[in-house]
């Protein structure tokens, strides 16, 4: 495997093959009630007390759709400068399956709610477009659970009908980490929009992953197989690793590769057929006939435009223009819609006389490293914008040092305290007069006499002792700069 | 056109319906005489009709995203064939 | 009153808000009138002695405001009743006991009406002669032996036999007309989209229409006031201007213009539903109505198409009775093992046919070839009605091919069963409202009965156009009570 120029490819012996990857993501429609039920949605909850008669498919009855599912699915569609369809339809994908209630899946085949968009990712190497196929609207299954009884399986209903969308990219993914890319937008977008929460652990962003693979500048796609259901990205990145070397090994050996559906095993870390069930590939989808075409006007559209937020690409454009940050910084704070929030919070209290770089510096190291060692999200983060900005403040008007700051920080994080408090009852101000430096630092020289003639004599090392000095017996809280000058004036 | 036994067992497969030989042969000619009859539809050019995709003269109404159902698990399970308070339970699922 | 159950819904209500009779005494009539008809097989579940706990509720304190006040009614087991046993006329749901009810019955009940029981139908109403149900084939009071048509045959079995003033069945592609025209009564299937398919179990939901049987017009149009509503629990229910149907039906149909296709004059049809068809012409014209011959050109085409569209939509709607959830499960040895024999055990013979060519018709390499082609075929018999009537309000052909047929005579033949439907289907293939009056008898003494189609939404003038029919038609339905000893 060679990665040269970021380019990710599979090497046997002279030939080199590319990999080609479209991603189908199933988000979780952030909404309080089911795609065609009045059922909560609410995760965790115990086992069916999210089900109605609908969910459980109880004879005669049936699907009203949720307005709410439908302008998240546009709003979405916005999202990914993706073309909103006027009218769509709403199959029935027919199989049987334990939690399948109803033996069949309310979803969109033919005409999708959301036709073709893109997602631009930031790659290292520069941007890169990634072509969206569609996006549909589709209901989801309820949980098999195989592992509570050893003759039995148990059906949990709560997530039975629960809006999901499909999102379908373009075969335009080449490696694992575009894939990482790739996801991660995805999930940006949503969260900015406030369409699905984007939450891996709980199954609300999920990806059946295709990956077929060729040589290098052939223009043809080589035969897929799909991995369903890949709830993390690492797994997808490992899944896709496995599947291609396995693909690649069998185009080496001069055999076939059959068009297939795949599991991962994220145990062995190997993907596995799933020995295409016979004919459960004939879904024999038909429009629903509970349930009539979807119309939307142009003005519904046009409202929910208006109600789009600003977009993780456009916040990142201001930002590196209003706030002249680096791209690199620029990233970091908005791909996660907390981040740019507590961002653009610190930004706005810090008030006039602002050092955002500063702040930047301060967010993305202080504050991160300690959200990381508490494994908090920065929306539950212990110190308020607030009061981060009054301590970037506080660094920047010469109150304290950057070192102080730190000590000033840890306090804070205890209670979200006012670090203006802390200083002041601390007694931690800077000292900054320069009568006072000057005498403390007279004593050190006068105490260090040997060190302060080795000093003159040459050994200029010592100067950073004499800092160091003055520091500790200010307790930490004297002006470097000052004593800095004082102490090149004096010795 | 002429249903065999072969697709009548895919079908019953799909339909999830068992058919042992007898059966099968009974209904695939039955079947063969219903889509005899249903032939006669061939005999219409239908390439400019647009298909027909609700016959109710209506649009599809949109409710409010508000959860009204509350928990009717007892409601939902007293039915199920086999007991357990809080799961349906089916034999096990073999991939 | 001896007579009780010979008195139509009208007469009923009028007697019990005069105070002549009580909601016991007549709910008591039909108890006793439906014990005594257990030959007829037309009832599965009776709730008779809840019924008639709720008639003496009823009489301490009516409520006679109400449009079926104390009324005893008994429906079809197709609607689900709460706490009441609901079959669809199959093993599969042979234990299931809803904790809900359909809006259609729930409508019934609120204006005052009383559940008898529930009453036999064809399997998931798959049928044209009630032989398909698990729990036994439905003699017709008209004759032993005799099938009362289907699917709505336990239904219409009881309205004639009088063991219910009025009953609600259902019709996907003549589940009511034809057996009311085999038994001599009133059966009305409303516009797709006038009554709430809520808590029905579902055959075919495109073409599924609950509607009202009676021994009359009025009866029927009271009923269909009743039932008719919209109901935002059904995605295709439509919101229109509701009439009161029996308050403003009138015999007045003077002017109207009716037409009469000539594709419903059939290769094989006998010379005596010829003659009633002429007959019915001449009814209408001796009310003052016009008639015009017109031309549905596809008409021949509707019964292939509707056993494309129904079967399909059918495979996936039963694909929920599947022993996991509620009703009939059988021994697997795994899952999928258990839904094989659950459905090959659970589902009757008719019914896994109909599964069967629904499934074939939408798998893989059929879709366009079939169910694309039925429904590109579905728009142009649609199209050949909305041509039609720019030239003429209403249409009148013949309800049946033939009168009712003895039992077991069409059971081996599954495409001259499906023949009955012939004049039926098109109505429900194009959403339209249908009425079936008795119009005569054939040479058995078995009735036939004439077929008015409407506009949509023009149930009231087809109700008015029967009613007037039925003044100069006169039928005398004859009824021998052979079955009670």
């Amino acid at each position: 495997m060679s990665k040269k120029d970021s380019e990710y490819l599979i090497n046997r012996k002279d030939n080199q093959y590319e990999v080609v990857i479209g991603l189908e993501v199933h988000a979780q429609v952030l909404s309080k009630s089911k795609l065609f039920s009045t059922s909560a949605t609410k995760f965790g909850a115990e086992p069916n007390t999210q089900v109605s008669l609908v969910d459980a498919a109880f004879p005669g009855m049936l699907p009203v759709i949720n307005e709410f599912c439908v302008k998240q699915a546009i709003k979405t569609g916005i999202g990914l400068s993706a073309k909103i369809n006027n009218r769509s339809v709403f199959d029935r994908k027919n199989y049987f399956y334990a939690d399948l209630p109803q033996g069949y899946q309310i979803s969109q085949f033919k005409d999708p709610i959301v036709g073709e968009g893109k997602v631009i990712l930031d790659m290292p190497n520069g941007q890169k477009e990634v072509g969206i196929e569609r996006l549909h609207l589709e209901q989801d299954a309820g949980k098999s659970i195989h592992d509570l009884d050893p003759q039995n399986t148990f059906v949990d209903l709560n997530r039975s009908g629960v809006a999901l969308m499909e999102i379908v990219s373009k075969p335009d993914l080449r490696s694992p980490d575009e894939v990482n890319a790739y996801i991660k937008k995805l999930r940006s977008i949503m969260r900015y929009l406030g369409t699905c929460d984007g939450n891996m652990q709980e199954g609300s962003l999920r990806a059946d992953v295709n990956v077929s693979v060729r040589p290098k500048g052939s223009k043809e796609f080589g035969t897929r197989c799909e991995i369903k259901n890949v709830n993390s990205i690492k797994f997808m990145q490992m899944a896709i690793e496995y599947e291609a070397n396995r693909q690649v090994d069998l185009i080496e050996e001069g055999k076939t590769i059959d068009q297939e559906t795949r599991l991962f095993d994220t145990k062995k870390n190997e993907t596995r057929s799933m020995r295409s069930k016979e004919d459960a590939h004939d879904y024999r989808y038909f429009p629903d006939p509970d349930l009539l075409p979807l119309e939307v006007s142009e003005k519904f559209i046009e409202e929910l435009k208006n109600d789009i937020p600003e977009l993780p690409d456009d916040k990142k454009k201001r930002f590196i223009e209003e706030f002249k940050l680096s791209s690199y910084e620029a990233n970091i704070l908005v791909s996660d819609i907390d981040t740019a929030k507590y961002f653009e919070e610190v930004v706005a209290k810090m008030g006039k006389n602002k050092d955002i770089k500063l702040a930047v510096n301060w967010i993305t190291g202080e504050l991160f490293a300690v959200l990381n060692s508490k494994g908090l999200e920065i929306s539950q983060s212990p110190v308020s914008a607030k009061n981060f900005a009054i301590l970037i403040n506080l660094i920047k008007n010469g109150t304290i040092s950057g070192k102080i700051a730190k000590t000033v920080f840890e306090l804070m994080i205890d209670g979200d305290k006012d670090p203006q408090t802390i200083v002041e009852e601390k007694g931690l101000k800077q000292q900054s007069d320069p009568k006072a430096l000057e005498a403390l630092i007279d004593k050190i020289i006068n105490d260090n006499r040997e060190k302060a003639i080795e000093y003159k004599q040459g050994k200029e090392k010592l100067f950073g002792f004499f800092v160091g000095q003055a520091m500790k017996a200010s307790g930490g809280k004297a002006n470097p700069q000052l004593i800095n000058e004082i102490l090149k004036k004096k010795l | 056109m002429s249903i065999d036994l072969k697709t009548i067992k895919h079908i019953s497969k799909l339909a999830r319906i068992s058919v042992d030989e007898q059966r099968a042969e009974k209904l695939a000619g039955d079947l063969n005489s219903i889509f005899d009859f249903i032939e006669k539809l061939n005999e219409l050019k239908t390439d400019s009709v647009e298909p027909l995709t609700s016959i109710a003269e209506t649009t599809l109404k949109l409710r409010s995203d508000e959860v009204k159902s509350k928990n009717i698990r007892e409601q939902i399970i007293k039915n199920s064939p086999q007991d357990n308070e809080d799961y349906f339970v089916v034999p096990k699922v073999i991939e | 009153m001896s007579d009780i159950t010979k008195q139509s819904l009208t007469e009923l209500i009028e007697n019990i808000k005069n105070k002549k009779l009580s909601s016991t005494d007549v709910t008591k009539a039909f108890i006793d009138r439906s014990e005594k008809s257990e030959e007829l097989n037309a009832y599965i579940t009776n709730d008779f002695t809840s019924a008639l706990d709720k008639a003496k509720k009823f009489d301490q304190k009516p409520n006679l405001d109400l449009k079926l006040p104390g009324i005893p009614m008994a429906v079809k087991d197709l609607f689900c009743t709460k706490n009441i046993k609901t079959t669809a006329g199959s093993k599969i749901l042979n234990n299931f006991v809803p904790t809900y009810e359909s809006t259609v019955t729930e409508n019934i009940w609120n204006e005052g009406a009383i559940l008898l029981g529930k009453l036999n139908c064809d399997e998931f109403a798959m049928g044209s002669s009630n032989e398909t149900s698990f729990f036994g084939n439905v003699q017709s009071p008209i004759d032993k032996n005799l099938v009362p048509g289907g699917s709505s045959g336990g239904s219409a079995s009881a309205v004639a036999g009088q063991l219910t003033p009025v009953t609600i069945g259902t019709d996907t592609g003549g589940s009511i007309r034809q057996p009311a025209s085999f038994t001599g009564t009133v059966g009305l299937k409303p516009t797709y989209g006038s009554c709430s398919r809520y808590g029905i179990v579902a055959f075919a939901s495109s073409l599924d229409q609950a509607g009202p049987m009676a021994q009359n017009v009025r009866d029927c149009a009271l009923l269909q006031e009743v039932i008719s509503s919209y109901d935002p629990k059904d995605s295709t229910s439509i919101n229109f201007k509701r009439n009161h149907y029996s308050k403003e039906l009138t015999n007045n149909i003077k002017g109207k213009k009716i037409g009469i296709p000539k594709e419903y004059r059939v290769d094989g049809m006998p010379k005596e539903i010829e003659d009633l068809w002429q007959k019915g012409i001449q009814y209408i014209k001796d009310c003052g109505a016009e008639t015009i011959d017109i031309s549905l050109p596809n008409t021949s085409y509707a019964l292939p198409t509707y056993y494309i569209v129904a079967p399909a939509e059918a495979s996936s709607n039963l694909a929920r009775y599947d022993g996991v959830k509620y009703g009939f499960r059988a021994k697997g040895e795994n899952l999928i093992d258990m839904y094989e024999k659950t459905r090959s055990e659970g589902f009757g013979a008719e019914v896994q046919r109909r599964i069967m060519i629904g499934t074939y018709v939408l798998s893989s390499g059929y879709y366009d070839a079939y169910y694309l082609k039925a429904q590109k075929v579905r728009k142009l018999i649609k199209n050949d009605f909305d041509e039609a009537y720019k030239k003429v309000d209403a249409i009148l052909t013949p309800s049946t091919p033939s009168s009712a047929f003895k039992i077991g005579e069409k059971t081996n033949d599954p495409v001259s069963m499906y023949l009955n439907d012939i004049f039926t289907v098109p109505v429900n293939l194009a959403g339209l409202p249908g009425i079936s009056i008795p119009a005569g008898h054939d040479s058995k003494g078995y009735p036939l009965g004439l077929q008015i189609i409407g506009k949509a939404f023009d149930e009231q003038n087809i109700l008015n156009i029967a009613y007037a029919m039925e003044e100069k038609i006169n039928f005398k339905n004859k009824i021998t009570d052979w079955w009670i000893k």
